[in-house]
């Protein structure tokens, strides 16, 4: 493991609200990775949520009330990077244009939006850290859900494979539809309930037929929603966030997974 | 048509049950998404056509009143006439008395988004006309009583078997079950209404400014029929559908099919010009083009310009993930899927929409096909900003979007309501998930919810590495 450099990019990592209160080990692995790359990796506490729950349900005055915060507390960092495309997508397209109207904050918005990164493509694109995975081992049959936001918002489709192309022992199988939207969308899927069960469903069948015993991806929310039905389903398929599979911290329970071995 | 997105949600939970609508959905998000996929990828230039068709649509919308007129002065040169209707009533008056001063009994109908769109069928049935829909799918739906369910396979949500079933209802036996059969029953059927009709009526892909064309691109050759066998041709086309010149067309043309059925290209693009003219063989005495606002000139003032890109394929639709769970009846009116949801609640009113622009996890699949690049996604959610501001959304809705602004931007207030939700999560939970819980049912009544590890990120990291 590299030694944290001193000298590398300081980077202040976005805590998700999601990731916070759920799951504490995707930060952690964030983390690793992040210093073993060499950057210097700082979490400013005063952080919360990126306003995209507001943004996306009409209310413009509040995403830009968490805009104005976020930008506040990230802008000194040289970069800003979060284990997850939805928020990070939020910060890099939709901040400039909550502010198209504001010149006191367009420019601040866009400065940070411009050093703003999703975790895994900052390792391989921003970092060239393809080997971010070295020395890693997790043995299993895999497939990835390529979270929306990520794909479509900020072109993460290879890095993450990449990435865990150098993980001993793990073996990729893609899904049909990997690239379908999982029927997440934040607040969609208490709104739409069966709608969203309905997409669901239609993705945990796709997982199941690809013979993966392990499902990854990148975003949590898309992760628990997956995770969580196929929990429900009593299916065995284990659900990691990429991150901790390439920091080697994925040997805990997955996500919705039962923590005592027998019910 | 009677509007009815007000009962999207009953609506798409009834769809999500109808065992026989979700297998003709399957088949279809299959075909159409898999041949799309081949078509852009066979043609390099695809991605290079989509961005010039966008812009050629932008310039056209910023110039759209001189290209209308040219229109207009081409096809009045060419012999035929333009009305200008303002909106669906004006439209159908219109036509009504085009159909009446023929003393029309008959009117072929070739397929037109647009006559749905101002309920036209409704208005010539009322005054005695017998109207027959000439494209096999829309002449399906007609024999249902039901309104499209797709914008270019407006009867994808049949069967074959059902099809079978109102085929023999309508036409007597014996039942066909083999789809030649059927499609040529229908073709024996229509044939004799080509020949008697008074009026056809057909929609316009593109209307051409420098030469005064209507074009129609069609798989089955009815809109020909339709067009140059009754005695008199109306179009009916929104404002929008108007293109500078001939090569203009050939542009559009590239996109369309590829995107729309993944096709190379229709069977059938025909061009209309003003009536028969001295010396042909065929044609209708009288052309006449009805020009339908409808909303458009409003949404070409405001935010919601790039929707008037729209070319009708489909391909939002065909790869909606919300679309192809409910099909298109769930929404309500004519035009379904995400240009649907954009379009209803701009021409119909934001009453009575409101879910439209909210079923929608703007996953943006829909914006990356679309073959004139219009954002969707975005267009949504811009919607979702005028019911917040009209206050159309759920008042629960706002409340709790106005708590969730007063402790987000309180970042040791947030924390703490986050301490407390861990704890609290985890006590609820049992093995690691939560099976039930009462103010999420929306997710626990199909999903477990994981159990927080008992203490936040931000906790962990504060204790591990103390202050940054």
């Amino acid at each position: 493991m590299a030694e944290t450099h001193t000298k590398g990019p300081r980077v202040g990592l976005f805590v998700t609200c999601l990731m916070n209160v759920f799951r504490p080990n995707v930060g952690f692995a964030a983390v690793k990775l992040l210093e073993q790359a060499g950057c210097a990796v700082e979490i400013p506490p005063d952080q919360t949520c990126c306003g995209q729950p507001g943004y996306n349900n009409g209310d413009y005055d509040a995403a830009r009330a968490l805009a104005r915060k976020v930008i506040t507390t990230f802008e000194r960092y040289d970069y800003i990077v979060g284990p997850s495309g939805s928020c990070m997508a939020t910060i890099r397209h939709d901040y400039p244009a909550l502010f198209e109207n504001d010149p006191d904050w367009l420019g601040r918005a866009q400065a940070l939006a411009d050093k703003s990164f999703e975790l895994l493509s900052f390792l391989h694109d921003e970092l060239g850290a393809t080997d971010a995975a070295a020395g890693v081992s997790h043995t299993a049959t895999v497939t990835y859900h390529d979270s929306c936001s990520g794909l479509r918002g900020l072109g993460i489709k290879g890095q993450p494979r990449a990435l865990l192309a150098g993980v001993a022992g793990l073996k990729l199988n893609e899904m049909e539809d990997s690239e379908v939207c999982c029927g997440f969308g934040g607040t969609f899927c208490v709104k739409y309930p069966e709608i969203s069960e309905k997409m669901v469903d239609d993705k945990v069948r796709n997982i199941l037929a690809s013979g993966a015993d392990t499902l990854l991806g990148g975003d949590l929310g898309c992760l628990m929603n997956i995770a969580g039905r196929l929990s429900r389903i009593n299916a065995p398929v284990k659900v990691y966030h990429t991150a901790e599979v390439l920091a080697g911290m994925a040997d805990g329970p997955g996500i919705a997974a039962a923590t005592k071995e027998s019910n | 048509m009677e509007m009815r997105s007000a009962e999207f949600k009953e609506r798409a939970v009834f769809a999500i049950h109808d065992a026989s609508l979700q297998q003709a959905l399957g088949k279809a998000r299959g075909g159409f998404v898999g041949k799309r996929a081949q078509q852009a990828a066979e043609l390099p230039e695809f991605e290079q056509l989509r961005e010039e068709a966008k812009n050629l649509k932008n310039e056209i919308l910023t110039n759209l009143d001189h290209y209308l007129e040219r229109y207009e002065a081409a096809v009045t040169a060419a012999g035929g006439q333009v009305h200008w209707a303002r909106d669906a009533a004006e439209a159908r008056e219109i036509i009504l008395g085009i159909c009446k001063h023929v003393e029309a009994k008959s009117v072929t109908k070739g397929k037109s988004m647009v006559s749905e769109e101002i309920g036209l069928n409704e208005a010539l049935i009322e005054n005695g006309m017998e109207v027959v829909e000439t494209d096999l799918g829309e002449y399906i739906i007609q024999l249902a009583h039901e309104p499209p369910s797709h914008i270019i396979a407006p009867a994808v949500h049949k069967t074959k078997d059902q099809v079978s079933d109102l085929f023999l209802a309508a036409h007597g036996g014996p039942r066909k079950t083999e789809v030649a059969d059927l499609v040529n029953e229908a073709r024996q059927v229509l044939r004799d209404k080509y020949f008697r009709a008074d009026v056809g009526i057909t929609g316009g892909n593109y209307l051409v400014a420098e030469t005064g064309s209507s074009v129609i691109v069609t798989n089955e050759g009815n809109g020909d029929l339709t067009q140059t066998l009754a005695r008199v041709h109306i179009v009916t086309a929104g404002i929008e559908r108007v293109v500078p010149t001939l090569d203009d067309v050939s542009l559009f043309l590239r996109l369309l099919a590829r995107s729309a059925t993944g096709q190379e290209t229709e069977t059938y693009t025909t061009y209309s010009t003003g009536p028969r003219r001295t010396g042909d063989l065929d044609g209708p005495q009288e052309y006449h083009v009805v020009l339908v606002d409808n909303g458009r000139s409003r949404m070409l003032a405001g935010r919601f310009r790039d929707m008037l890109r729209c070319i009708r394929c489909g391909a939002c639709m065909n790869h909606c993930p919300v679309y192809g769970s409910i099909g298109g009846h769930a929404y309500g009116w004519v035009y379904p899927g995400p240009m649907g949801s954009v379009l209803t609640p701009l021409i119909k009113g934001m009453d009575n929409t409101y879910d439209l622009p909210n079923a929608c996890t703007l996953n943006g699949r829909c914006a990356s096909v679309c073959p004139v690049k219009i954002p969707l996604p975005d267009l949504l959610r811009e919607l979702r900003h005028l019911q917040h501001r009209q206050e159309l959304s759920p008042p629960m809705q706002r409340r709790a979007l106005s708590l969730w602004r007063f402790v987000a931007t309180r970042p040791k207030l947030y924390h703490a309501g986050e301490w407390v939700a861990t704890r609290l999560l985890k006590l609820l939970s049992s093995n690691g998930r939560i099976r039930n819980l009462m103010l999420a049912s929306g997710w626990t009544d199909a999903r477990d919810l994981p159990a927080p590890p008992g203490r936040t990120f931000l906790e962990q990291w504060q204790d591990q590495r103390g202050k940054p």
